[in-house]
């Protein structure tokens, strides 16, 4: 691809990284929240939903500086991860724990409704058999819905590729730190002479998020036929 | 081992009361659709919660609302057979029977695996999917599975209302030889008379939740009230050796020394059979028949006689076989002054004796 240039590729790069990182970290906390809101009956539920879907729906500029408040230098979080050597604060990793949270909404959604239409009764036939809750989650619950946690897992990393607003709040647009391929793009636009560029980007950003889909797509229909053994 | 349930539970409509006690062999609960059989056969498995009561496998408590006992399902040790054979979409055959054999308390060994395999026919089977599998065959699969959890009691709920007539035919063997093979108590709930006929060593009825005690397989297939139908599915289950077969087709039972003839049976000489005769393929005479086509005649005692609420009554006779009924018109009854006490002679219509009805 030498028709990029070198810190067109830098964001491209980080931003693969990025999405990487922030798919695998938040996948088994999805599933577990995923498989909480559709077979769990508790106090709070209602609660919970709300609370992972408010980064779809809040400001995502709003969500990017309550991560800094809480993240930053000065925040409660930040200086406990400062101590241990971690801080988030206009690292790389920072812009992980963003692309992650932004992501969530989407990727819990699809698992939850593939654990909705796993069919409870496989599920008491499962405990008939000796199964405990838990084993019955991972050898029946779990296989039946992969088709569902890997298209979400795709959908959560094209999401998290195309993170923009929480992140450049959060840990800013520093060139091979921080700048992810959307705050990139954004910057080529400030300066003259930057479109072509912005318009590079942008068809790798088309591409790639065209491409997930597809896959996700592929990749659930492949699974799901697995999964019924057809 | 026995199984004794006395539970209570309030649902949607109505309340379920049973109080029982199944010992060994296949206790059949017995009823009509909605009567709560499916609802205490999953209190039983620990997939439903009863109000109030105690559930016990010989000494082992599964639930007792009193000492706040209530095993979760996976610790109860029950094997179930469901309507639907629920079998594990995205494992193979062998995968589905080995996934309770490996949590079992003692698991089944290699030996048993190969033992259940050949004796319901799965050999062929084992790598395959569910989702090729006929309605039968996955059947035969379920009822594998729950065998090789090492279960202590069996449980099945309709395990042939979802096959047809051929398929219910193929299943209904294996259920006969479990049966016989030994000291495993087995609820079977079933809606259909031929079942109860062939299957049952008890009975217990439902109706609108209420559960009766421990009954005889005759007295509930000879009650007007219990039977679908009526008087009309009234009828009778007796023993027969198979003695003959002839050339003509037909195969000769001997019933306590009375000859009955039926459609060629496919099982072999001195093989004992359930044969249920229904009540309305009987019909009586004062005095013996002659030149008469039908070939079974059995001489015959009254020992009751019940009027349903139509213009039928059902006549319960004493004969060598066994007891049987005659459904015939209150008016016929009149007319032929039928009293218990009465000696007169039951006529079977041979080919009344339906093959689905026979069994082992």
């Amino acid at each position: 691809m030498s028709w990029l240039g070198v810190e067109e590729w830098q964001a491209v790069l980080l931003s693969l990284k990025v999405a990487f990182w922030a798919t695998l970290l938040s996948l088994p906390l999805a599933v577990a929240v995923a498989y909480a809101l559709a077979r769990g009956r508790f106090w709070g539920h209602g609660l919970l939903n709300a609370l992972v879907h408010l980064p779809l729906v809040l400001p995502p500029v709003v969500t990017g500086y309550l991560l800094l408040m809480f993240f930053g230098a000065q925040g409660l979080g930040g200086r406990v991860l400062e101590a241990v050597g971690m801080p988030l604060a206009f690292r790389w990793t920072g812009a992980v724990l963003a692309a992650a949270i932004m992501a969530f909404p989407l990727v819990v959604r699809a698992i939850r409704l593939s654990i909705e239409a796993v069919d409870a009764r496989l599920e008491a036939a499962a405990a008939t058999l000796g199964a405990s809750p838990l084993r019955v989650v991972f050898t029946v619950t779990l296989p039946m819905a992969m088709p569902g946690v890997l298209a979400g897992a795709v959908l959560g990393f094209a999401k998290a590729m195309g993170e923009f607003g929480a992140t450049i709040t959060f840990v800013s647009n520093i060139p091979g730190e921080t700048q992810t391929l959307p705050s990139a793009v954004y910057g080529f636009l400030q300066v003259p002479g930057g479109e072509s560029a912005a318009g590079r980007l942008v068809i790798v950003a088309v591409v790639v998020a065209m491409g997930a889909l597809l896959f996700s797509e592929w990749l659930a229909r492949r699974m799901a036929r697995k999964v019924a053994g057809a | 081992m026995s199984l004794r349930v006395d539970i209570s539970k309030s649902l949607a409509g109505f309340e379920l009361c049973a109080d029982f006690e199944a010992p060994s062999g296949i206790t059949v609960l017995f009823g009509p659709s909605g009567s709560g059989k499916t609802t205490l056969i999953n209190a039983v498995a620990g997939l439903l919660t009863p109000d109030s009561g105690r559930i016990a496998l010989g000494e082992r408590a599964l639930f007792d609302a009193a000492r706040g006992i209530n095993l979760p399902a996976h610790k109860r040790g029950v094997g179930y057979v469901f309507q639907d054979a629920r079998l594990f979409p995205h494992l193979s055959v062998e995968a589905n029977l080995n996934y309770g054999r490996k949590r079992a308390a003692n698991p089944p060994g290699a030996a048993e695996f190969d033992r259940i395999v050949t004796l319901l026919g799965l050999g062929a089977l084992l790598g395959r999917r569910p989702a090729k599998l006929s309605g039968g065959e996955a059947q035969r699969v379920a009822l594998g599975r729950a065998l090789l959890s090492g279960p202590k009691l069996l449980l099945a709920d309709e395990p042939l209302a979802a096959l047809d007539g051929a398929r219910k035919g193929e299943l209904l063997p294996y259920f006969e030889r479990l049966r016989d093979a030994g000291d495993l108590p087995i609820l079977y709930v079933t809606h259909s008379v031929s079942e109860l006929g062939r299957l049952a060593n008890h009975v217990v009825t439902l109706s609108r939740g209420r559960a009766s005690g421990l009954r005889t397989p005759a007295d509930v297939l000879a009650d007007p009230r219990l039977v679908s139908g009526g008087v009309r599915g009234v009828g009778a289950m007796i023993t027969a050796v198979v003695v003959a077969h002839h050339n003509d087709g037909l195969s000769e039972l001997d019933a306590g020394g009375v000859p009955l003839f039926l459609p060629k049976v496919g099982r072999e000489i001195g093989a004992h059979l359930r044969v249920r005769i229904a009540a309305s393929d009987v019909i009586l005479s004062r005095q013996k028949p002659e030149g008469l086509s039908a070939l079974n005649i059995l001489k015959a005692k009254i020992v009751g006689l019940r009027e349903g609420e139509g213009p039928g009554a059902i006549v319960a006779l004493e004969t060598a076989a066994g007891q049987i009924q005659a459904r015939l018109t209150q008016r016929s009854a009149k007319a032929l002054g039928l009293a218990v006490g009465l000696e007169t002679y039951a006529v079977v219509k041979t080919v009344s004796i339906a093959q689905e009805d026979v069994g082992g």
